[in-house]
Parts: structure tokens; C-alpha cells; sequence
């Protein structure tokens, strides 16, 4: 689950990392208020689920509040379009305002779970403001790695390590020391996916503060922090993916036109391949689970068909243990039950136990529905009916 | 043979109580799997179906003789279920759980390392070795015991795996043993793990590897056959078309950074001189070409 940049400051802050003086504003009077009570020249900045914001003209400076004010009214209600959003953009409904600092350094901290050794790995380079990609490709020595012991947690010789990587100055060491450790509770703590403070910024005086953070948090994790779900913006998630995630079907929108609907996540990846490799582009991923009951079933149609590009539906499912002829039922239930009736043609590929007796309730429903034998078959046939 | 489980793997079923252990209890059984015992704690004492119910695992183990374990109980509660296994001595721990967050597992897979017991999953359908053993959730009549050759199958997905079963079983192809090792990001074995013990085993003609996108493991996995193996290695990659940032339904499969494209996969298979089937309808067929079966 993603949120965002003031969400996630105020809970690095918790854990002891210092992040400039600010808070979020929906409106230029709040943008204004906040920027009065900071008292000095601020930078406005719009919340959004994605990078890029900067060069997207999200984030502006303001001398006074006056001036906050005109900026924020700029800023909210536009539509940022930045390499993250997509050509589309995201409306920007809140603007973070927060006090202008002077920087002497940028340097980049995060912390994710590194596979390999199935333990977190705090990664850490001095060029800060870029993305931790672009320096991966560009420099990859220019990025250090420690990884971090479920037993031990990161040790002393491993921030000394960092600290002198990093050229930070003796009289820094105590104040990167809290931030580094901070960060690496937070990422514990509140089960994060990736915690990340980019820029983490060394002031002239010598302050050292988050001036961007980002925090990633693991959706399997919800049940130990309900506080988190809170923090949840549905209006920053596409439509279709919202209330697929109210049924729990693992939905995600794409670009295609050829809507599929496939029980279990290898095999709908798969599905959406063959269909590519057929010639149509899939409108989504979409995995009903082990269950595919009628209920199921009849979600997974309306919200692939709540997407009006989808000219076709395949449906692809391995009964394994559940019977095909069930599942079957199952579908012709659900497109019966469709308002307005089934208006695309559907071509259904059923694999496993009672699949002959499946393939007759098929055919005596007398719907549009075009029963495929074999995973080529079906998808040939359902690119077949958008090339018609 | 077979790899891990056989005819003499003794099961116990932690949460043989509950919808989903109780409903593959019984498939298992009639798969010919020796289920001998289930674990509900507080129903300890009792019986399930023919089976006798302990409160904890040690017990089963004790009592039973319980060598391999599965876990049916939800994910709040599965890293425990696993722990305890590790610690009663269990040497096969299979996870079915889907949702347990990484961090839990990153404690997890130390334990049972430690113990030296053998994770498969979480999030996974488990492991078959067909005619002697089912130790998960796959249908048991898609796998063939006896065909012209043997492979062994090891796959990151459940369905997917059972589609690539089905098409080598049409084509008379047997599975020596075949492995679900899950959908997360740490999963307890990983194709590193299980690829030399296919290697090893003498019953077994060449290996399927079945990835998807997210992670390195195909990769390693690929260097591992060049490296090490003389078995040939067949190989397919799900997730050709998935979008980069999205996680596609299992918490693993997310192509971040620009890192774990299926592209990448596949490019590193072929370069470490593995069979790649680029459609997932000829898993089948590039089997049987690298088998030399007509």
C-alpha cells in the first residue's frame, strides 16, 4: 500500500528522524494558515502517489503566506502528469507545506527486503535527489549495501562503514546514526516494503532532516496495524482495482481490450501472455482464486466489463479439485445475472475434473458463450472475435 | 524415486480442523498420502475423520511419528505453526498460507535453517511426489506416476503448475516429484535448493523449471544448470505482459526498478543453454523435444 509524503514523514518523525517544520493543506486558506504559523519562506508541495513532481511543476516555493496561498491555489485541483502517472496524470488534492531548507549535502537512504539473503538490506549513496535507480544503472559502485540481521539488527561497524562512505563529519555521526536506526525501526515496525528518505539532506548548519520520504506499506502486514489502513487514498487507485478489492479478487487494470478472468495469479499471467502472443492485448490481470464460486464469478464479469474497452472476455480456468461442471454453473449464472445481459462474446476454456459434463451446461444455456479446448485454442478464438 | 517425499513420509496436519485442512486431509488420504496425525491446539485428544488430534506438533511427531508437516491456519498465525514445526524435529514443513508478511519470514527461514529443516512455501500448493505422496493442495489426477521419462517440476505457481502437469502427463510424461515453492518474496526453498536433488536422483530425466516475473531466482537458478547440472532443464517465465511496479497477484511477482522482467529471465535461461518454452501452451512440447520423445 502506498501513501503519502506527509503521511509518511509524520511517521518517520515518530521513529526519531527530523523532517522540516510543515503539514498538509486541502485548500489555499489551510495552505496559507500553515504557512503563517512556519513564518518564513516555504515550499508547497503536491501529494501524490508518484515521483517525478518537481519537474511536473507539483512543487513550488512562497516567500510569504500570501504567496503560499496563490501557489497551493495552483497547485490543487491540476492534473500532474510525471514519468510515475502515466500520460493521464493524477488530480492533486492536497499540497504538503512545509518550511524551505538550505542544503549543503543530498544523500539517499532506503530499506527494502533484499530476496537473496531474506533478510532487509539498508542501501545508502551520496547522490541524494536522484532516483536510486537511475544511480544503480549510471554508478553502481556509488551504492553501498548493509545488510541487517534478524538476529543482531545493524551493527556498529556497519554504520561506522556507512558514515565514512559517506563522508559525514565526526560531529554528524551521532544525529546519521538516529536517522539510519530510525529508519530501520520504522521499516520493522510498521511493516513496511520500502522505506526510503530521498533526499536525506545535511543543512549548512549542520542539521541532517528526511526533505523527502516514502514509505511502501505491506498490505500482508495490515492485520498487526489497523491504524495503517486509515492512511489508505482510494482516490490515488484506479476505480476498477478499488472495488475489485472490495470482493477480494486480485484485479489490475491495463491498456488491451481482451478482458480475461483466471484462477490463480501464475496462470492468469499466463493467460495474459497467450493473448499477447495470439495477437489481442489483455485489458487485465484478473485472479478469482481457488474457489471461483457463481458469487465470485459474477464480481470478476462486472468489473471487467466496467471497463468499456473490453471488446472480448476468455475465462480460464483449471478446476483442479473444484469440478468444472460447478464452475460452469457458476458462469452461466453470473452472465445471466448481468444487468443488461451479456453484451461481448465470452469464450470459456475449462480444464479438469467434470470438464465434458461442463462443456453441455455451456451449451444449453443458449448464451454467447464459446467454450475453447486447450489454453492456444481459446486464446486464438477470443483474439479472433476482436479482429472480426 | 522421488525427491523429499515418498511412500514412507509420515503427514501431520496443522489446523486439521479448520474448512481448508480438513477438506485436503481427506484428499490426501485418498491420494494414499499417510496422514497420521493433525494438530488443533485445544482439541488435542480427539479424533478427525479417523485421525487423532494433538495439541501441539511435538506430540504428533512423538506419538506418530509425524516427519513432514502442512499448514493450513491463517497467515496471524502460520509463522508460529512453522516455528513450532521446525522445533519438534519435523524435517518437511510445507506452508500452504498465502498473506504472511515477508518480515515474519525473514525470522522463519532462519529458524528452520537452524534446525535444519526444509521449508516449501508459504503461499504455495505444495509438493507431490505422484503414485507414492501428496503433500498439498493440487489435484492428484493430473500427475502421471510411469510415462516414457521422468521429469521433476519445481514452480513458483499453483494452477500454472497443474497446467504444465497436464501437458506433460498427455504427452506421457511422469513427474518424478513436483514442487509448488510459493508465490512470496522469501520463500523457505528456492530452485537453487531443489535442482541438485533432482540432479541427484537417478530416477529423474530432466527438469521443468516453471518462474514468473519479480526476483532473481530464475536467474540463479539458470546459472546453477550451466554451473553444475547435466540433466536437461526446461524452463518457462510467466509474466511476459505484466505492467513494471504492480504486483501481479502473488506478493513476489513485481517487476521493481526495471529489475526481474521476464525478458531478463528468459535471456539468462537460453544464454545458460535451458529449453525455454515462450508459450505457456507448448510447456509440453519443449519437454518432449528436450527428452528426444517423438
Amino acid at each position: 500500500m502506498k501513501i503519502h509524503e506527509y503521511q509518511a514523514k509524520e511517521i518517520i518523525a515518530r521513529y526519531g528522524v527530523k523532517i522540516p517544520k510543515g503539514q498538509v493543506a486541502f485548500n489555499p486558506q489551510e495552505a496559507r494558515k500553515v504557512a503563517e504559523t512556519i513564518g518564513k519562506k516555504v515550499v508547497v508541495k503536491a501529494q501524490i502517489h508518484a515521483g517525478g513532481r518537481g519537474k511536473g511543476g507539483g512543487i513550488k516555493t512562497a516567500d510569504n503566506p500570501a504567496e503560499a496561498e496563490k501557489v497551493a491555489g495552483q497547485i490543487i485541483g491540476m492534473t500532474l502528469v510525471t514519468h510515475q502517472t502515466g500520460p493521464e496524470g493524477r488530480k492533486v488534492k492536497s499540497v504538503l507545506v512545509e518550511e524551505a531548507s538550505n542544503v549543503a549535502r543530498e544523500l539517499y537512504i532506503g530499506v527494502v527486503v533484499d530476496r537473496n539473503t531474506a533478510q532487509p538490506v539498508l542501501i545508502a549513496s551520496a547522490e541524494g535527489g536522484m532516483e536510486i535507480e537511475e544511480v544503480a544503472k549510471k554508478n553502481p559502485e556509488k551504492i553501498l549495501r548493509e545488510g541487517i540481521s534478524p538476529i543482531t539488527g545493524l551493527l556498529s561497524f556497519q554504520l561506522r562503514r556507512l558514515t565514512a562512505a559517506l563522508g559525514i563529519t565526526k560531529e554528524q555521526t551521532k544525529a546519521f546514526a538516529a536517522v539510519i536506526q530510525g529508519l530501520v525501526n520504522c521499516f520493522q515496525k510498521e511493516d513496511c516494503t520500502l522505506a526510503e528518505i530521498n533526499p536525506l539532506i545535511v543543512t549548512p548548519e549542520g542539521d541532517i532532516m528526511a526533505l523527502d520520504a516514502k514509505l511502501n506499506l505491506d498490505d500482508n502486514g495490515l492485520f498487526r496495524h489497523p491504524d495503517q489502513v486509515k492512511l489508505r487514498d482510494l482516490a490515488e487507485e484506479d476505480p476498477l482495482e478499488v472495488e475489485a478489492s472490495k470482493f477480494n479478487l486480485n484485479y489490475i487494470h491495463l491498456d488491451g481490450n481482451v478482458g480475461c478472468m483466471v484462477n490463480g495469479a501464475g496462470l492468469a499471467m499466463a493467460t495474459m501472455d497467450i493473448i499477447k502472443y495470439s495477437g489481442g492485448e489483455p485489458a487485465n490481470f484478473l485472479d478469482v482464486g481457488g474457489g471461483a464460486s457463481a458469487e465470485t464469478i459474477g464480481n470478476g464479469f462486472r468489473i471487467i466489463l466496467g471497463d468499456p474497452k473490453v471488446k472480448a472476455i476468455l475465462v480460464n480456468i483449471f478446476g483442479g479439485i473444484v469440478r468444472c461442471d460447478r464452475v460452469a454453473t457458476g458462469i452461466v449464472q453470473a452472465a445471466q445475472s448481468l444487468p443488461g445481459g451479456l453484451q461481448v462474446p465470452l469464450v470459456v476454456r475449462l480444464e479438469g475434473t467434470n470438464a465434458k459434463e461442463a462443456g453441455q451446461i455451456l451449451k444449453e444455456s443458449k448464451l454467447n458463450i464459446v467454450e475453447a479446448k486447450g489454453l492456444k485454442a481459446a486464446a486464438e478464438k477470443v483474439v479472433s472475435f476482436i479482429k472480426k | 524415486m522421488s525427491i523429499i517425499v515418498d511412500q514412507n513420509t509420515r503427514v501431520v496436519v496443522q489446523g486439521i480442523t479448520g474448512g481448508e485442512g480438513s477438506f485436503h486431509a481427506a484428499q490426501m488420504k485418498a491420494y494414499g498420502t499417510k496422514v497420521v496425525a493433525g494438530v488443533t491446539p485445544g482439541k488435542g485428544g480427539t479424533q478427525h475423520e479417523g485421525t487423532p488430534v494433538f495439541n501441539g506438533v511435538a506430540e504428533a511427531v512423538k506419538k506418530e511419528g509425524a516427519n513432514a508437516s502442512i499448514i493450513f491456519v491463517p497467515a496471524s498465525f502460520a509463522t508460529d505453526a512453522i516455528l513450532e514445526s521446525a522445533d519438534a524435529g519435523i524435517a518437511v514443513i510445507i506452508c500452504i498460507t498465502e498473506g504472511i508478511p515477508p518480515l515474519d519470514m525473514v525470522k522463519a527461514s532462519r529458524y528452520v535453517a537452524e534446525k535444519k529443516a526444509r521449508l516449501i512455501g508459504p503461499n504455495c500448493p505444495g509438493i507431490i511426489s505422484p503414485g507414492k505422496c501428496k503433500i498439498g493442495i493440487m489435484p492428484g489426477d493430473i500427475f502421471l506416476a510411469k510415462g516414457k521419462k521422468k521429469v521433476g517440476v519445481i514452480s513458483r505457481s499453483g494452477t500454472l503448475t497443474y497446467e504444465a502437469v497436464k501437458q506433460l502427463s498427455e504427452l506421457g510424461i511422469a513427474q518424478s516429484t513436483a514442487i509448488g515453492i510459493g508465490g512470496d518474496p522469501i520463500v523457505g526453498s528456492i530452485f537453487t535448493d531443489l535442482l541438485p536433488l533432482f540432479e541427484a536422483d537417478p530416477e529423474t530425466d530432466g527438469v521443468m523449471v516453471i518462474g514468473e516475473i519479480g526476483g532473481n531466482a530464475e536467474e540463479d537458478a539458470a546459472r546453477l544448470v550451466k554451473a553444475k547440472m547435466k540433466k536437461p532443464v526446461a524452463a518457462f517465465v510467466a509474466g511476459m505482459t505484466a505492467p513494471p511496479g504492480r504486483r501481479m497477484g502473488h506478493a513476489g511477482a513485481i517487476i521493481s526498478g526495471g529489475k526481474g522482467t521476464a525478458t531478463e529471465k528468459i535471456n539468462t535461461f537460453k544464454e545458460c543453454g535451458v529449453a525455454v518454452a515462450q508459450s505457456p501452451a507448448e510447456i509440453g512440447s519443449t519437454v518432449a523435444k528436450m527428452l528426444k520423445i517423438k
